[in-house]
């Protein structure tokens, strides 16, 4: 045990005790968590672990059942958002809210007065209590600041306030015309200017590329130099073991321990989260060597309702018992790339192939009438894969019924089918006619996977297949993928953590503004050279070093 | 102050003891209201029970009143199943009925009762159904908004019942006043008891619509385009075709109540045959939370209620907007009961002594804790 006992003096925050229960679910059970100032600490946890009840906590969203919260040594109750950020405590969460049509500047002075918005862009200079002035340029003279007091300024002093973190941003641009890591950068201003000293993010790092996930903790150990203190959620290690300084690791609604992060393994951390030793390691089977082709895909091109191009002459191969990893961006093009194949989008024009047999615009029931088994496992389980309110028979249904003769249902087969499934797959339930909805994400998860191997589909196609899942969920999730492929399935993987689609798939194609940067060894390449393509090189430019595209 | 959060899911005894209060609520309200007037409240509700029930006279109307409020909520609810929202119940009946009327208007005097009910009845049902594939395909394929459209469509067919009414069908041997001529005396519905022949419709339709939603594919179908409709685009089902479907079956029922209306109560068509069934339909669809069952027995207590009032107004002599009055407060307060049914209020005491420090004094954030953020940690 290391956990180091802090005089109360420096510490940013402390709850002691805190309980909070939902209805009859024990969301947190006499936590203590506790945070220096000028520490960047991590809060470690699977789902369901607590993380988000406990930080709704110290943001003011929820109040605690029982317990203790204080703050730069002061006992406080909060009773809404406000009271917390008036005690100096900010949330960035992870689905940004701004408003799309206004300017990052005014997304960041929205709601607040005149006289707020020059108090928080001027004290900095006198405030040196917690944050220590670096950029001398940043204070305004009294009557430059009655001269000038349109917008343009503000955001001339919004541009320096961010330069003291080295923030990098133009807070003229329409919120819509930001990147993702740029609104994310607004969210830490909006919260900063409103007098945060204590940052939560709740896992920041989900939507950005490695080269903005550096830049990133740039800015957070920037923020930390000065006397921040920064809450980091997370369930990546490696991003842990890089950033943070100490880390709490919660299990079930409990606080299990902290821990000096440059102190601790690893594999400790794991066991630590999920209560017992577990095999972590992702392992690969070799793919079949024969290399037969698959799915065929030329020319794939698709725009939106709006005109858009979502996708633009994809072409790729997938070949049997192999996994093709697809890596890119939030929004590059995957969703609308397995919806084409799955023939629930009518591509703009392209072909769509498998064994040779056209499938493109054809429907999701034309194509399994050609005879083609194909499987998909889309981004949105609830609202695309599953039918949230029904059960596990009647999901299964949803594949099998028009196969059915007459116009009444039959659902025997499916509830033995639905048995068996939860059997296989170890799905939690209290029963086959139990909403799925009501399910955690990983049990809602094999739901899915279990009916769709049941199909014994040759081409599977899986969207984000273990986002929101916990580490074990997701290592039951590639178990079963990799059993597909040993069955040589030829499986088509979209995946976000570049860590596990390197170790998990046997190739790698990017994606980026939906056109194919080009397809890669798993074996060998790296998460930079992912990164640069994921933000728009081309393999071919960076493995050459000629830009050949633009010397056409 | 106090604080509202949502709630998980109440029981079946919460459900049962909030909705009863609900009830218990209007009935006190609406007996002070009537003490107010200066009547005895008592006597009032015991009237109203009697009215409605005590009497076969009265439980007779009860039970007219009750069967195009069931058969039109039926067909509302296989609409609003798909997330349909039909609003244009007034209007499909009105259709319904003047279909019905237009068979008997072209039949002969002496036609059989035998072929002219039916023809009746089809025809109520395919002006019906009709009626609402006009906003229907709209919506499923140019995506217009249906409620907007199938409220307008309401309108639409008052105003043509009123042409019929006073120009295209009028009776000339009614000498200058406009009416449209009752329909054959044996195209009426027979007699049950002293009640129509029409009451077996939704008991049948029930039965049907139970059936169909719950054991066939095209009931399955349904319920899956309501759910989610990229579920069912997923699936491969034909989503467009479904919906029409849906929408036929939807707006024919209605339009049937319309017939069944005309043939077995009013005996002609008028433009208030509607009388607002067509939108308290809507209410008792939601009442019954779609479910077919409940819809009959949430029917019969609204059409008593309806009935009870009426006789209020006769004994008591008081004016027809008290009666109004006290439907309009028994529903507000068993709706009002379905709000603590999803949300529970907590009541917090605030600490005067605290004080907050003013790194900025934000704007005032509300107390309320809304759907903005979701309990996600909880799990069953």
């Amino acid at each position: 045990m290391s956990v180091s006992s802090s005089s109360p003096a420096e510490n940013a925050f402390s709850m002691k005790g805190i309980s909070k229960s939902f209805g009859s679910v024990c969301a947190n059970e006499g936590i203590d968590f506790e945070v220096k100032i000028g520490e960047i600490h991590a809060l470690l946890g699977e789902n369901g672990s607590g993380k988000s009840t406990l930080m709704n906590i110290l943001s003011g969203v929820y109040r605690p059942d029982c317990g203790k919260i204080s703050v730069f040594g002061e006992t406080r109750d909060f009773r809404s958002p406000g009271d917390a950020i008036r005690c100096g405590i900010g949330m960035v969460y992870q689905h940004f809210k701004l408003a799309e049509s206004l300017s990052a500047t005014d997304n960041i002075i929205a709601g607040l007065s005149k006289g707020q918005i020059f108090r928080a862009l001027q004290t900095e200079k006198s405030d040196d209590r917690h944050i220590s002035t670096m950029d001398p340029d940043v204070s305004v003279s009294p009557d430059q600041k009655q001269r000038r007091t349109g917008t343009n300024y503000i955001s001339d002093l919004i541009r320096k306030f961010a330069k003291r973190f080295h923030i990098d941003f133009d807070p003229d641009k329409l919120a819509s015309q930001l990147s993702v890591s740029e609104k994310q950068s607004v969210e830490i201003i909006k919260v900063l200017i409103r007098g945060a000293k204590i940052l939560i993010m709740d896992e920041p790092t989900a939507v950005l590329t490695p080269q903005e996930t550096k830049k990133l903790f740039s800015v957070l150990k920037k923020m930390r130099d000065q006397g921040c203190s920064i809450v980091f959620i997370s369930h990546k290690l490696g991003e842990i073991t890089e950033l943070c300084d100490r880390v709490t690791v919660l299990r079930k609604g409990r606080s299990v321990d902290t821990l000096v992060v440059s102190q601790v393994d690893t594999y400790d951390l794991i066991e630590k989260m999920v209560g017992r030793k577990i095999e972590l390691e992702i392992v690969r089977p070799a793919p079949n060597p024969e290399r037969l082709e698959c799915l065929r895909v030329e020319g794939l091109t698709y725009h939106d309702e709006k005109g858009l191009a979502k996708l633009s002459d994809v072409s790729f191969s997938t070949f049997y018992g192999e996994i093709l990893g697809v890596a890119g961006l939030a929004g590059s093009g995957q969703k609308e790339l397995c919806e084409a194949i799955a023939g629930i989008i009518r591509p703009s024009s392209g072909s769509i192939s498998v064994d040779a047999e056209e499938i493109s615009g054809l429907s999701p029931r034309s194509i399994t009438a050609k005879g083609v088994s194909m499987c998909f496992i889309p981004e949105d389980r609830l609202g695309m894969g599953l039918v949230a309110s029904m059960g596990i028979t009647e999901n299964v249904l949803l594949k099998e019924y028009a196969f059915q003769k007459g116009i009444f249902i039959k659902t025997d087969r499916a509830s033995e089918k639905s048995d068996q499934i939860i059997k296989e797959l170890d799905i939690m339930t209290p029963g086959v006619r139990h909403p799925v909805r009501l399910l955690s994400g990983g049990n809602i998860q094999k739901v899915i996977l279990g009916r769709e191997i049941h199909l014994h589909p040759k081409l599977m196609i899986t969207a984000y297949a273990v986002r929101g899942l916990d580490i074990q969920s997701s290592h039951t999730v590639y178990r079963l993928l990799n059993e597909q492929k040993k069955q040589n399935v030829s499986v088509l993987y979209i995946g976000e953590d570049l860590d596990v689609l390197i170790a998990f798939c046997d190739r790698i194609m990017v994606l980026c503004r939906g056109e194919n940067m080009g397809i890669l060894d798993a074996n060998h390449t790296s998460k930079i050279e992912i990164g640069q393509m994921m933000s728009g090189t081309r393999l071919e430019v960076i493995r050459t070093g000629v830009d050949y595209v633009s010397n056409r | 102050m106090f604080r509202i959060a949502k709630r998980e899911k109440a029981s079946i005894t919460d459900s049962i003891r909030f909705r009863s209060l609900g009830f218990l609520a209007g009935l006190l309200l609406s007996m002070g209201f009537i003490a107010v007037l200066g009547y005895n409240p008592f006597s009032a509700l015991v009237t109203l029970l009697i009215g409605a029930f005590g009497t076969g006279t009265g439980l007779r109307n009860t039970l007219t009143f009750a069967i195009p409020l069931a058969t039109t909520a039926l067909g509302l609810s296989v609409a609003f199943r798909m997330k349909y929202w039909n609003i244009g119940g007034e209007g499909q009946l009105l259709i319904g009925a003047t279909a019905a009327m237009f068979v008997s208007l072209v039949a002969g005097e002496n036609t059989s009762g035998w072929i002219l009910v039916p023809m009746m009845l089809l025809f109520g049902f395919i002006g019906g159904a009709w009626y609402a594939l006009i906003p229907g395909l709209f919506r499923v394929y140019f995506r217009t908004n249906e409620t907007l459209f199938t409220l307008m469509m309401n309108y639409l067919a008052i105003a043509f019942v009123k042409y019929l009414y006073h120009v295209l069908w009028k009776d000339p041997l009614k000498s200058g006043f406009p009416g449209i001529r009752s329909i054959q005396e044996q195209a009426g519905l027979p007699r049950i008891l002293g009640v129509s022949a029409g009451i077996i419709v939704p008991v049948i339709l029930m039965i049907v619509l139970y059936v169909l939603i719950s054991r066939t594919k095209p009931g399955y179908e349904i319920r899956v385009v309501g759910e989610s409709e990229p579920t069912a685009h997923y699936a491969g089902m034909n989503v467009q075709k479904i919906m029409v479907g849906g929408i036929i079956l939807s707006g024919g029922i209605v339009g049937l109540a319309g017939a069944v209306k005309l043939s077995g109560e009013t005996l002609t068509l008028t433009e208030s045959l509607g009388g607002g069934t067509g939108f308290t339909a809507i209410v008792i669809a939601w009442l019954a939370n779609l479910s077919a069952p409940i819809i009959l027995v949430v029917s019969f207590l609204f059409a008593a209620l309806q009935q009870g009032a009426q006789i209020i107004q006769l004994r008591l002599n008081v004016p027809a907007a008290v009666a109004e009055i006290i439907k309009g407060l028994m529903l507000m307060s068993f709706l009002g009961s379905e709000f603590f049914l999803r949300y529970r209020i907590i009541f917090n005491k605030r600490d005067k002594s605290q004080s907050y420090p003013q790194i900025l004094s934000a704007s005032q954030s509300s107390d309320i804790e809304t759907d903005k953020t979701p309990d996600k940690e909880v799990k069953p």
